[in-house]
């Protein structure tokens, strides 16, 4: 954008903050620089009107809550102010720790389009007399990312509109068409999910992120639908009740110096000629079994006979599939 | 209107109510604490100083003053306050404030609350919940591994190297603990390897503070971990799979390289692995859903490993 146009629309604005009435196109024209022209040209006054079309939809953009109304009953024309309350952050003041907070969380994104809003929100902060300390650190920094459905799906769930994606799970095939009505995205244990009503479903859904393939397009008018009230977002997608309790003991023969992943996880280790008996707790003999079965001979499950049995089953397909490899494939 | 342009004039409605709060801050820190050069800085000073209220006379105009290298706002026409937070900018100030605040291991959790607060009441009514955070709390041991990397020693560490199986002590000299997609993770310089390391918390199975301190060289740059812990370079050995409908959530768990449809609901994978033992233990692991295709040695050590252990169990005493 030219100089001139930058300066225009300062002046545009604190032309529109001052006012206390609604100033119709005409009247900015005759007043702030830059939209000189002549009204009873009609080339010139659509330039003129193209020109401040552009400049109004410039600064709903940026951000900047431009108010349409009229100054009084008898006009007919639509005017324009900018409400200094609507327009101002409100009187912001963090103490010093929080202030920290702040800076660190805001170089947490490793998403550019995020990362650029968190360093703009900054500005906006120090602009509002606020001092940020960009090298405090908290002693553990989340790395902070998103899948791509974030950006449209926070914003949907914001307007309260419905969305349609294309659903992919890896056990399907094809992926699924899926329309929502969301009501708002979570992460849970590092991945990010999107929540809400699904409208072919008619039920409560919630979808991983980055299962969505494509584009999530918004459908319908915005303010089409009302969360519950009082939803609790993670709890409709946290299926984790706490650590699984590993009553289960499996005793494993280990060649010395072998198997440390097995060890790891040993209650205990007693050194016998045959090599380290090792007692692993556990809370599933199919969990335990694919846990041993990798350490092929250098672990042996003594007992129970369900581990032992389970281990064995494994062992001997993975022999079978192995046996004859498919040469066409291996080309 | 170019996203540079759109830039400055956000930059322009920041600037008169930045420098209001500052009177007298020397033009070079401004600027630095902006993010713009001095020739900007002054640029868009000069673009101000002709912007004003209506009358456009000397009274009306923004006005400042510079007294050596410094500057101070003497009228400033009504902007006298920033505008408002975009949406999206409170939402990435506020997604970011709640994975810190729910970060195990964080120092000053309270303050990071308030900042919230604050922050989420400056945005202004966005309604209800859209983004909520849980990560995997009571990190009991990576609150031990801050406390230590924060008192600047450098550490003794028993690691276990998932991918050789083998549990090793090394000495390293830690540059920050981090969070990524659930997991805590300490990145050292790492003495042994003579580079910069993550090593994931739960794998740290034991460590002391040495008598000396924390110096990584000058060479230890952090992570970029934008693409993910793990990113696997080209001269990894590449292994490819025959990977059934049930065992395709594998995809989702390890960075593959390459996809490919099978014959009927079989997929062919190909991902690189940093060790060839741990290819065979994961395939045994996985089971029925995955065979190996290649390289054909891993074939072999997949087919051997399990020959061999099923002869111990076939034998008198196994």
């Amino acid at each position: 954008m030219s100089r001139i146009r930058t300066e225009r629309l300062v002046n545009l604005v604190i032309c529109l903050l001052a006012t206390r009435r609604f100033l119709t196109a005409a009247q900015i024209a005759a007043t702030v620089p830059g939209y000189e022209h002549d009204p009873d040209d009609p080339k010139d006054h659509e330039a003129f009107q193209r020109k401040f079309e552009r400049d109004k939809a410039e600064l709903r953009d940026l951000g900047v809550p431009l108010e349409t109304g009229t100054a009084s009953v008898f006009d007919a024309e639509p005017g324009y102010r900018i409400a200094p309350r609507a327009y101002a952050l409100p009187e912001i003041s963090l103490a010093p720790d929080e202030a920290a907070a702040v800076g660190i969380a805001a170089r947490l994104w490793q998403h550019a389009g995020l990362a650029a809003a968190a360093s703009s929100g900054l500005a906006k902060l120090r602009a509002s007399g606020i001092d940020l300390d960009t090298q405090a650190t908290l002693g553990v920094e989340p790395v902070v990312t998103v899948d791509p459905a974030f950006a449209p799906l926070t914003a949907a769930a914001r307007d309260r509109r419905a969305v349609t994606f294309e659903y992919r799970r890896p056990e399907g095939d094809a992926p699924d068409r899926r329309r929502l009505q969301p009501w708002g995205v979570v992460c849970w244990r590092g991945r990010w999910y999107v929540v809400g009503h699904d409208l072919a479903r008619e039920a409560a859904r919630c979808f991983r992120l980055s299962r969505i393939v494509g584009p999530v397009k918004a459908t319908g008018p915005a303010g089409a639908y009302e969360p519950p009230p009082g939803v609790d977002l993670i709890s409709h997608v946290a299926t984790w009740s706490g650590p699984v309790e590993r009553t289960g003991r499996a005793t494993v023969l280990v060649r010395p110096g072998r198997a440390a992943g097995l060890r790891r996880w040993a209650a205990e280790c007693v050194p016998t000629p045959e090599g380290d008996r090792l007692v692993l707790p556990y809370s599933d003999a199919e969990g335990v079994a694919a846990g041993i079965v990798g350490y092929g001979a250098d672990a042996r499950v003594l007992e129970p006979p369900e581990v032992r049995d389970a281990v064995i089953q494994l062992l001997k397909e993975a022999v079978a599939r192995h046996e004859a490899a498919d040469p066409a494939v291996m080309t | 209107m170019s996203a540079a342009s759109a830039d400055r004039l956000a930059r322009l409605l920041n600037l008169v109510p930045y420098l209001l709060a500052r009177p007298g801050i020397a033009v070079a820190e401004a600027a630095a604490d902006l993010g713009v050069t001095e020739r900007q800085l002054r640029e868009d000073l000069e673009l101000l100083w002709v912007c004003g209220l209506p009358g456009y006379g000397p009274g009306d105009l923004i006005d400042m003053a510079f007294d050596g290298d410094t500057v101070t706002i003497t009228y400033d026409a009504g902007m006298d306050r920033p505008l408002r937070l975009t949406p999206d900018e409170a939402l990435a100030l506020t997604v970011a404030l709640r994975m810190l605040a729910e970060t195990p291991g964080v120092a000053q959790r309270d303050a990071i609350e308030r900042a919230l607060a604050k922050i989420e009441h400056a945005a202004g009514d966005v309604p209800g919940p859209q983004v909520a955070v849980r990560l995997p709390g009571n990190e009991d041991r990576l609150d031990t591994i801050r406390g230590a990397v924060q008192r600047g020693r450098a550490l003794g560490i028993t690691y276990y190297a998932r991918t050789r199986d083998e549990t090793t002590e090394r000495v390293v000299d830690p540059m920050r603990v981090l969070m990524v997609e659930g997991r805590g993770y300490l990145e050292a310089w790492c003495r042994r390897a003579g580079a910069v390391r993550l090593f994931r918390v739960d794998r740290i199975d034991a460590f002391a503070e040495l008598d000396e301190p924390a110096a990584p060289p000058p060479q230890a740059r952090p992570k970029d971990l934008g693409a993910g812990v793990f990113r696997p370079s080209p001269e990894l050995p590449l292994i490819t799979l025959r990977v059934g409908r049930h065992a395709r959530w594998i995809t989702e768990y390890y960075p593959v390289e390459a996809v490919r449809p099978g014959s009927g609901d079989e997929w062919i994978v190909e991902l690189r692995v940093t060790d060839l033992s741990w290819g065979r233990r994961f395939v045994l692991g996985v089971g029925p859903g995955v065979t190996v295709l290649g390289p054909p040695e891993l074939v072999a050590s997949v087919r051997e490993q399990a020959a061999e252990a099923l002869a111990a169990y076939a034998a008198p005493n196994g």
